[in-house]
């Protein structure tokens, strides 16, 4: 993790900490408690996407698995919030390795198919196993979440423990990255021939990233149903996948502070477009496009060009007036 | 190159432009005006809910509002879209609650979203009046032998209600194989769990019990199913697309047996010349034309019925802009009553008696936050194209 | 369940499954001449049934011309969107080009919702009500409608494909883009008719489906689902497998529903879909050897 990146954890912490200054409103808070669940997610697919060049159009499916084992085991049979979540996260990676396993093994972009199949199935499911899962009317119920005694229930405690856990998986990430696992990702996404030439296990790096994101998701899964209260099927839907997708398109590709200010963007954004009423798809679509056309590399690469070019101005003219 | 992307820019500004005269702001008044939130899935599945909901509340505030508001006060109800989704009918609620303070919420239009929304105003210590039918939003964890939530109404007629009217006209016909078809939504869920425990109750044998996703639109496997059981009728519960389809479907395949539909069918939209027959319970709004003078909902279903199509020319009313009507008086007539704080209008809204609404006469108490008798419904069907009162016709 | 079950099941899956098959084709042209995987697939399929909607009730057009104009303007319509959203692009990568169809699946519903509104509408059906008895079974007209159209275009494509030099050029383009180039086959101007043709296959199967089903905006993306599914059954690369994959998927999911239960019912194709890319991720019609050169 290299010099920069302190900076922007250290940053990072500094605006979390702060911004409940500014925005002390209920809703806005809960708002930013879904952005942050959001961003979660975002980082984990923008790993896969940046640096092991697969798409999943099926996150929701593991989004799913880790909200439903939460809410489950916490309402129905009592268990500890951390314990549940961590069974939704085993019960998350063996989904991950079983979609995984076959279909990362051949070259191209087979993950996005199985995924998108997989995805789809866990959607259908939810609604249709309705003894566990009390079918498509879902349940309401779910306790809070509690660490060490205490219950972590107001909007604002809610908004400081996501945040907490974006910041700890962002560190670990981009840990993850800077190491030896992320410099063979890297090269995979550039070459993918070449870095199995160099002795680079491909598949294995594949499968670990993805798993590692299925992971993530169901850590994010376990805080969203905590946070609603609430789990039904309609929130784990292929609308759901494509929007992790769309965050990190946005915030731009490999960049995992990119995926975080896309899902802080995506999960805001309809809260504004309420204004437009019955059309905000229209606009949500017609932003959408323009944005996927126009800014190929998302605002962090929009953000860099700026910077690039407002320096490059600033030098030209310092050498013109010495 | 550039052409292109300009072309494109170009349309997209045009697109905007259109779109934003569509969002005025209303002008302000001396007083601040009371403010009732709405939530309602104005896009989305349940759209065909949901905006003639939003409608009637907005014509029926402006209605209050050019008599004089209440006691003086004007009223502004803020209506969100939550599109049908829980996520956003979450946020919406918490926008209302504490960005908007309102005083009271009505909505949200589907059964899972109300499930959902019940809780939140329980803490948060709001009245909710929904819109969504299922009852066991009324009681924490969906459970009906807990104790009700004290702050959440509704104004839909119980699926029980419409359970039992169905399965008593099959009685009366002597229909004892039956075969159910459902929608995997909250309210066919609902509506399946009804049917299934209530049938013994009438001698009933279920045959056949099927469900399909909400964006079915072929269903002739399920009905060859069916066929192959030879029920004496068929019952479907739903509130999506497919209930309009499912008579054409049947004449198509050549099963032929008697149609129930749902409380969910009242929408003009689903009159085809295939529905003619149908049968279904419904709130009286629908066949107003054919109701006695005495009954007791008889003038107010002709004046809101009246309103609303001049309002609106184009849409006839549904029984979904009346679940907009009963609940949003419900909370203007608890201010009315008792003042225009949370807490009174929760006290108001338990304590109403004899309010005639388009569903049925409203009767709460601290045991029954829905207030409706089984006589809310009537079987209506369609006989040429348009709801008729079965009574009325025969 | 007698034998007239079965047979109804027979036309129930066939006809469901000759829309996955149009929609799946169309996928398929797109992805080889292109490679991408083009997620608005499903809404040409909308987009012809509501148009279609408009030409009949309210321009009071017959059904012929109904139905050419239609299809005529999906076509221009698809074309139009490879141009002002694909082609204007400076090296894009295929994420982001699948992410563009996605945006454009979205914005094309916006549009669909802010033209049609939210209602199902129907046009009639193209021969009247009246089911005819097929052995036992009574067959509504209008699947002999959606069977004649789907599979007389099929044929025409199939013909033109074969024996036609644009369709060798397309041909030549699937298989390899770079040296189709260089033997001097117009490259740009293949992916500008693919878009074409393959909006125009959607448009067709919204005409004939509309009077069955009725249509409304938000209709495009479940069939997309399945017509991708069938795409990927069918092999990626295998026009005639594709079609198999799509009738076979609409055959499966009827006589699944039928004789055992409708409660998962639309699992059945993703399950097929997922089995399919464990078991054989070439897909079902398409040699594996073809499948390590794709892409995608």
């Amino acid at each position: 993790m290299g010099k920069n990146n302190y900076i922007k954890c250290a940053l990072f912490l500094i605006i979390i900490g702060f911004l409940p200054v500014f925005v002390s409103n209920q809703y806005y808070l809960s708002v930013l408690v879904f952005a942050g669940i959001y961003a979660i997610v975002a980082i984990g697919l923008s790993m896969l996407m940046g640096y092991a060049g697969q798409i999943s159009l099926g996150h929701a499916g593991f989004f799913a698995i880790g909200g439903y084992t939460s809410a489950i085991l916490t309402k129905f049979h009592n268990f500890h919030p951390l314990q549940a979540m961590i069974i939704g996260i085993v019960f998350t990676v063996f989904a991950a390795l079983l979609v995984g396993l076959p279909s990362l093994r051949l070259r191209g972009h087979y993950l996005a198919m199985a995924t998108l199949g997989f995805g789809e199935i866990i959607y259908v499911t939810s609604g249709a196993a309705t003894g566990l899962t009390e079918g498509p009317s879902g349940f309401s119920g779910v306790p809070s979440i509690a660490l060490a005694g205490f219950t972590i229930k107001s909007e604002l405690s809610k908004f400081y423990l996501v945040w907490l856990v974006a910041l700890i998986i962002m560190i670990l990430s981009l840990n993850i990255i800077h190491s030896r696992i992320g410099r063979a990702l890297r090269s995979i996404h550039g070459d993918e021939i070449a870095s199995n030439a160099m002795g680079v296990n491909v598949a294995k790096y594949k499968i670990q990233v993805f798993v590692y994101s299925a992971a993530l998701a169901s850590i994010a899964g376990s805080l969203y149903v905590h946070h609603m209260r609430f789990v039904s099927p309609t929130g784990f839907n292929l609308n759901k996948s494509i929007l992790f997708l769309i965050m990190i398109m946005s915030g731009g590709m490999g960049s995992l502070w990119g995926a975080v200010i896309g899902a802080a963007i995506f999960t805001l954004l309809p809260e504004f477009l309420g204004v437009f009423n019955d059309y905000d798809i229209l606009m949500y679509g017609a932003i959408l496009l323009g944005m996927m056309m126009f800014l190929p590399h998302g605002l962090t690469g929009l953000t860099t060009k700026i910077i690039q070019l407002v320096l490059s101005k600033w030098k030209t003219r310092t050498q013109n007036n010495p | 190159m550039k052409v292109h992307k300009l072309l494109f820019a170009g349309i997209i500004t045009i697109l905007v432009l259109c779109l934003v005269p569509g969002c005025s702001k209303k002008t302000e008044a001396p007083k601040p005006p009371i403010k009732i939130g709405a939530i309602f899935s104005v896009t989305g599945p349940a759209a065909k809910l949901g905006g003639p909901e939003k409608n009637t509340v907005l014509m029926i505030q402006d209605q209050i509002n050019a008599a004089g508001g209440i006691n003086g006060q004007m009223i502004e109800v803020i209506v969100e879209d939550d599109q049908g989704v829980e996520e956003n009918t979450i946020n919406a609620l918490q926008k209302l609650i504490h960005r908007d303070n309102v005083v009271a919420i009505i909505g949200p239009t589907r059964s899972g979203n109300g499930i959902a929304a019940a809780p939140i105003c329980e803490e948060a210590k709001v009245p909710l009046v929904s819109c969504a039918a299922t009852l066991v939003q009324l009681y924490p964890g969906k459970d009906i032998s807990k104790s009700m939530y004290r702050y959440v109404f509704k104004t839909p007629q119980n699926d029980s209600h419409c359970a039992r009217t169905i399965y008593a006209d099959c009685q009366k016909k002597g229909f004892t194989k039956v075969a159910l078809i459902t929608g995997t939504t909250a309210f066919g869920a609902a509506g399946r769990v009804e049917l299934q425990t209530r049938a013994s109750d009438f001698g009933i044998t279920i045959v056949a019990d099927e469900t399909y996703p909400a964006d079915a639109t072929d269903l002739t496997p399920i009905l060859t199913k069916i066929k192959s059981q030879n029920p004496q009728a068929l019952i479907n519960w739903s509130i999506v697309a497919a209930q309009g389809l499912i008579a054409g479907q049947m004449k198509q395949i050549d099963l032929n047996c008697q149609l129930y539909q749902s409380h969910g069918f009242g929408n003009p939209a689903y009159i085809t010349e295939a529905a003619e027959g149908v049968l279904f319970p419904a709130g009286r709004l629908l066949v107003v034309d054919d109701i006695d003078s005495s009954n007791k909902q008889y003038s107010v279903l002709k004046k809101f019925k009246n309103d609303y199509e001049t309002k609106f020319p184009d849409e006839e009313v549904s029984t979904f802009a009346g679940h907009g009507y009963d609940a949003l008086w419900l909370v203007v007539n608890a201010i009315k009553a008792n003042g225009a704080d949370r807490e009174s209008i929760r006290t108001g809204l338990e304590a109403t008696k004899n309010f005639v609404g388009t569903a049925g006469v409203f009767n709460m108490s601290p045991t029954d936050h829905c207030g409706l008798a089984d006589d809310a419904f009537a079987m209506v069907t369609v006989k040429g194209g348009s709801f008729r009162l079965v009574d009325a016709v025969q | 369940m007698g034998l007239d079950s079965y047979i109804q099941l027979f036309f129930s899956g066939i006809t469901i499954g000759s829309i996955y098959a149009m929609v799946a084709l169309g996928f398929l042209i797109i992805y080889s001449s292109t490679g991408i995987i083009n997620l608005a697939q499903g809404e040409f399929v909308m987009l012809g049934g509501l148009i279609a909607v408009t030409c009949h009730h309210t321009l009071h057009f017959p059904m012929p011309l109904t139905f050419l104009v239609t299809v005529l303007l999906v076509t221009v319509i698809g074309t139009l969107f490879e141009i002002t959203c694909i082609h204007p692009l400076k090296n894009p990568s295929v994420l982001g080009l699948i992410m563009i169809t996605i945006a454009a699946s979205i914005l094309m519903r916006g549009i669909a919702m802010f033209i049609w509104g939210k209602e199902e509408h129907g046009i009639p059906t193209f021969s009247g009500d009246k089911s005819v008895s097929v052995i036992g079974a009574s067959v509504p007209p209008q699947v002999f409608w959606i069977l004649g159209v789907i599979f007389t275009v099929l044929i025409i494509l199939f013909l033109i494909s074969k024996y036609t030099l644009i369709g060798k050029a397309m041909r030549a383009t699937a298989a390899d883009r770079t040296a189709a180039h260089l033997v001097g086959i117009n490259v740009r101007k293949i992916v500008l008719l693919s878009f074409a043709v393959s909006a125009g296959l959607g448009g067709v199967a919204g005409v004939v489906l509309t009077p069955m089903t009725l249509m409304s905006f938000d209709r495009g993306t479940p069939l997309a689902l399945k017509g991708f599914c069938a795409t990927v059954v069918g092999g990626l690369g295998n026009p005639a497998g594709t079609v198999i994959a799509g009738l076979l998927l609409g055959l499966i999911e009827s006589f699944v529903t039928g004789l055992v239960s409708s409660h998962y019912k639309d699992v059945i194709a993703l399950f097929i879909l997922i089995i399919v890319l464990f078991v054989k991720p070439s897909g079902l019609f398409s040699k594996s050897e073809e499948a390590k050169l794709k892409k995608f």
